[in-house]
């Protein structure tokens, strides 16, 4: 009889294995088990359905008879509790089913920081549909809404709140937007974008406390500062943690999330996990462990983990770090490691365009000028010649000269290749870089 | 309970708020279109030996003979006046259904009197010019609200857009509207009349459906390619190509055939390609082209060159998209007034199935009637004799106007603004072969950065499930891509970008160490 997989979580983890495994070999029985949706959807896109750009069944990447012609079973079920010594699940209705081999990948959950209020109605976190679903109903009605919290999440809640002309307060703990990531050049580029869109942005102010009002529902909410801010809405996005909630007591090791070593694989045989939920122990004595809690990762977790499961045992290496995001109308690119705050041995060069929506970071080592990365906003940069310049370790100099090669904006977008390389020349005296490559109509004419 | 305290939003604050103004556009609007819809029965009908005359040129003196016995008749109801010319005209055994639409749409227009004939070009511009000018009020005011960047809130939600009701209502009358134009034209003469005063200006000719729906037409891409300025204002790519399609409109479509007209030349758009036009190889138009000296020899050239030279070699260089979404008529009705319903295509496998078929059978019926059309050409009619003329009215009836005409734009808010274009044109399809198999044009998808959310094929207007191969890393080189590059527009994550560059490794999956 063929092995049977079996998966917990149908998010990007747990169907790129699903679906890989189904590639590599057509014996196995694969099945999905997830309780947020029935598909497979796309979680980025959630806020794609609240701002009505597409409905839910525009986010699901695959078609829902593509389940059954790749003969992936999916059940549509809460699991509550792994028996791992027997090799079996516990569904909500009481069901079992039993597994061969195990798949978790039961992603994140909303962090929450015991603020006093903070489970009042209408106070909420935004990871999954059914958050979605509540944001809807708390929106009715809605004035003002504020967002403890910045980041990612907490931006794509103030977009989404912003189609509906809900006035909108973002407190942030730091004194720029995402300054422990962004370098402050970009945090405050960010900054004024979203003060441009008339949201009140609060920089170093800290949530005390959220107020319930006589209806019981959040009436406002107090800083640390003492000023009340009344508002309909809460919106707590100070990021997420592995959803290890089924996994306790099963007998597979965790920590923050699922333990894993570099194949994925936890303590126990035919026990493995991918995606958000998975905390890589480090390889080497002295190294932090890893959390990865992105889409792509995600998706590099299921394919290298289906080979494993498939009989070709396989490391998990993730190669040159990149991530994309988008800050209101403004789309942000990173390849290699810009680091927020600069160190000690490396240079970098920022552009920014006068109008303040589009910039350019290139961050070099001083002495070798090698790059080590790269970050846009508002332009946008072809990942495979970004990735090579730094596979190939090019110096500053050299990526510069051949900056056009790597812009990917769509045809007649004004370039800004020859000003970036003139702000090099500028802050380097001496130096007298002329751009070589310009992306341009006639070049791929005839390219 | 007490009430929940809801402040006015000061969102947006630093940004002016035209709502008013808009309301008034669309107010005036909509009022130009009452008037529109009300100019049809704006007129009574009286057949006097003037209105008999005037119709003279269109109809032959013989029949014309035939309706003196209603001159001096009154009629305030066209349907009465219509029965009574139909009635006359039938008198001549002979006459075929072709010519019976033509001679009633000619003599009621002529006979028209009353309000709508004293007072045209105050109509004109209570109606159409008003409706213009509402269009671009409601229009313009968004280029200052809000920031530039793509703005598609509230798309699923709005009646109209999401095949609500408002959506059906809209294709009823534009499905209403086409089934009128082509079989019916006689009983909205009102409508051509606003358009006398226009037509009288610029072709000296009084105006004929044709000439009323090229205004329309024509004004309706001015007007929504304005929107798609202000929509797409942060993309240079939208506005180039927007401006180019308004551009052969107005020129190529619109002035220069009408200009011809006047100086009583065969008319031609230049930019028609066959087989899209299907009359060109018709045995009227050839002769016409060979019996009207230089030009007309150097129509006919060109019209082969076109179809036969600039297509291929064009489309091998750039795709398909230098016609489709820069260049053609129906594109650039499906680009701008179609903009906001590109979401109602249909993006499933099967549609794809079903469209592969029937536009590759239409790309065969079409060839098919013009290899008759031309062997009967040569052979004088020897060979497919009235064979071909049958051919010729099927072809007209079935694809040119119940398929290109009615379905191609009264769907446009049911089921998308390319559905002619992705299942019925055979221009398309020819096209779509030669982007498929000989050109530089691809869809490049940028490492793996894409999240699959689906924007791309939700907005893709041809219903290719873009995100199909961009989460897998792959180049997108379908044959119905027409390049309006909206996917790439709104992709949040910087993911797709329309290319022309060599051919080798055009459909790789681009590496990608995943
Ligand atoms: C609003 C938002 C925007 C984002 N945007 C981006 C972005 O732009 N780019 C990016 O790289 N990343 C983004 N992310 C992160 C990205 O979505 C996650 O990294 C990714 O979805 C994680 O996938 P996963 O398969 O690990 O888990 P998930 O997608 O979380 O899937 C896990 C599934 O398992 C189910 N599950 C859990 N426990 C059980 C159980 N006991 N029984 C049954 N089912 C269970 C859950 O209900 C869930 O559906 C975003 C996240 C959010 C919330
Ligand atoms: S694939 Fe993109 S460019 Fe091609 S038709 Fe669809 S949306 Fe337009
Ligand atoms: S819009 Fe962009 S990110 Fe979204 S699915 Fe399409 S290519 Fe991927």
């Amino acid at each position: 009889m063929s092995k049977h997989l079996v998966i917990i979580g149908n998010g990007i983890a747990g169907v790129t294995t699903a679906r890989h495994v189904r590639n590599r070999d057509s014996e196995m029985k694969v099945t999905i088990i997830s309780k947020e949706s029935g598909h497979f959807f796309s979680r980025p896109a959630l806020m794609y359905i609240f701002m009505g750009h597409m409905r839910y069944q525009d986010t699901k990447p695959y078609e829902d008879w593509f389940w059954a012609k790749n003969r992936i079973d999916l059940i549509n079920a809460t699991v509550q509790k792994i028996d791992a010594d027997h090799k079996s699940l516990l569904l909500e209705d009481g069901k079992t089913v039993r597994y061969d081999t195990l798949v978790v990948a039961t992603g994140s959950k909303s962090n929450t920081f015991g603020w006093p209020g903070q489970d009042l109605p209408g106070v909420q976190g935004l990871y999954s549909l059914q958050d979605v679903e509540l944001l809807e109903a708390n929106a009715k009605n809605a004035g003002r809404a504020v967002i403890v919290g910045g980041g990612l999440i907490g931006i794509e809640l103030a977009e989404m709140l912003l189609s509906r002309n809900i006035a909108i307060t973002i407190l942030i703990r730091e004194d720029a937007y995402w300054n422990n990531i962004l370098p402050s050049d970009e945090a405050e580029l960010v900054g004024r974008h979203i003060e441009e869109h008339g949201i009140d942005l609060r920089r170093a102010t800290n949530l005390k406390e959220i107020l319930a009002g006589e209806d019981g529902r959040v009436r406002a909410v107090m800083t640390e500062d003492g000023e009340e801010i009344p508002c309909q809405i809460v919106g707590l996005t100070p990021g997420v943690h592995p959803n290890i909630d089924l996994v306790q007591n099963s007998g597979i090791e965790t920590n923050h999330g699922v333990l894993v070593n570099e194949y994925l694989e936890t303590n126990l045989p035919d026990v493995y996990a991918a995606g958000d939920c998975v905390e890589i122990k480090a390889a080497m004595e002295g190294e932090r462990s890893r959390f990865e809690q992105l889409w792509y990762t995600g998706k590099m977790h299921g394919e290298v983990l289906a080979k494993t499961i498939t009989g070709e045992r396989t490391k998990y290496e993730r190669g040159i770090w990149y991530n994309s995001a988008k800050f209101l109308d403004i789309e942000y690119q990173t390849y290699g490691f810009v680091s927020h705050q600069p160190r000690p041995g490396e240079t970098s060069l920022y552009w920014e365009h006068p109008e303040g929506r589009h910039c350019a970071r290139i961050v070099y080592k001083t002495d070798s000028h090698e790059v080590v990365g790269f970050s846009f906003f508002g332009i946008r940069y072809r990942h495979r010649v970004c990735e090579r310049w730094l596979r190939e370790k090019r110096t500053v100099e050299y990526v510069l000269e051949n900056l056009g090669e790597g812009n990917f904006d769509p045809e007649f977008f004004k370039q800004y290749e020859s000003e970036i390389v003139s702000k090099f020349n500028l802050q380097n005296p001496g130096a007298n870089l002329k751009l070589k490559r310009r992306k341009g109509l006639f070049r791929r004419l005839f390219a | 309970m007490s009430p929940i305290q809801i402040q006015k939003p000061s969102v947006l604050h630093r940004h002016k708020d035209f709502t008013v103004l808009r309301r008034s556009g669309l107010g005036l609007f909509l009022l130009g279109m009452l008037v529109l819809i009300g100019s049809l029965g704006m007129s009574d009908y009286r057949i006097t030996n003037a209105s008999l005359q005037a119709s003279e040129g269109k109809i032959s003196t013989e029949r014309i003979q035939l309706l003196q016995p209603l001159v001096g008749q009154h009629y305030t109801s066209k349907f009465a006046a219509l029965e009574a010319i139909e009635a006359n005209l039938r008198n001549d055994a002979a006459i075929n259904d072709y010519e019976l639409g033509v001679a009633k749409f000619w003599l009621l227009k002529n006979a028209a009197t009353g309000v709508l004939r004293g007072n045209t070009v105050l109509l004109f511009l209570l109606s159409i010019v008003l409706a213009t000018i509402g269009g671009l009020l409601y229009i313009l005011p968004q280029s200052r609200e809000g920031l530039p960047g793509i703005k598609n809130n509230g798309i699923w939600f709005n009646s109209t857009m999401a095949r609500g009701l408002i959506g059906i209502l809209l294709g009823g009358l534009l499905i209403a509207f086409y089934i009128f134009l082509y079989w019916y034209p006689y009983y909205i003469v009102n409508l051509i009349i606003l358009a006398d005063p226009m037509s009288e200006f610029i072709r000296n000719l009084p105006a004929d459906q044709w000439f009323f729906y090229g205004l329309l037409y024509t004004l309706t891409i001015i007007v929504m390619g304005v929107r798609m300025f202000v929509k797409y204002r942060h993309s240079r790519y939208h506005l180039v190509r927007t401006a180019s399609v308004i551009f052969f409109q107005f020129g190529f479509a619109f002035m220069i055939p009408s200009l011809l007209e006047r100086m009583n030349c065969p008319s031609m758009d230049f930019k028609n390609a066959w087989p899209l036009n299907y009359s060109f190889f018709m045995d009227w138009n050839l002769n016409t082209l060979l019996s009207s000296g230089n030009l007309g020899v150097f129509m006919l050239v060109w019209g082969i060159v076109l179809a036969l030279v600039v297509v291929p070699v064009m489309t091998y260089f750039y795709g398909k998209r230098w016609y489709c979404s820069w260049v053609c008529g129906c594109g650039g009705l499906a680009e701008t007034l179609g903009d906001p319903f590109r979401q109602l295509s249909d993006k499933s496998l099967k549609a794809w199935r079903i469209e592969r078929i029937m536009i590759h059978s239409v790309l065969v019926f079409a060839v098919v009637m013009t290899t008759m059309q031309i062997v009967n050409f040569v052979s004088n009619g020897s060979l497919f004799g009235n064979y071909t003329w049958r051919v010729n009215q099927w072809y007209s009836f079935f694809v040119g106007a119940a398929f290109a005409g009615v379905v191609g734009t009264g769907f446009y808010p049911l089921m998308g603004n390319r559905v002619w274009c992705r299942f019925g044109c055979p221009l398309a399809a020819i096209l779509g072969i030669v982007q498929k198999f000989k050109s530089r044009f691809r869809i490049t998808t940028n490492g793996g950065q894409c999240i699959s959310c689906g924007n791309c094929s939700t907005y893709c207007e041809m219903g290719i499930d873009v995100r199909w191969y961009a989460q897998r890393g792959q180049n997108i080189i379908r044959a119905s891509c027409v390049g309006c590059g909206v996917c790439a527009a709104v992709c949040p994550r910087g993911v797709l970008a329309l290319e022309n560059g060599p051919e080798e490794g055009r459909y790789r999956e681009v590496e990608n160490e995943l």
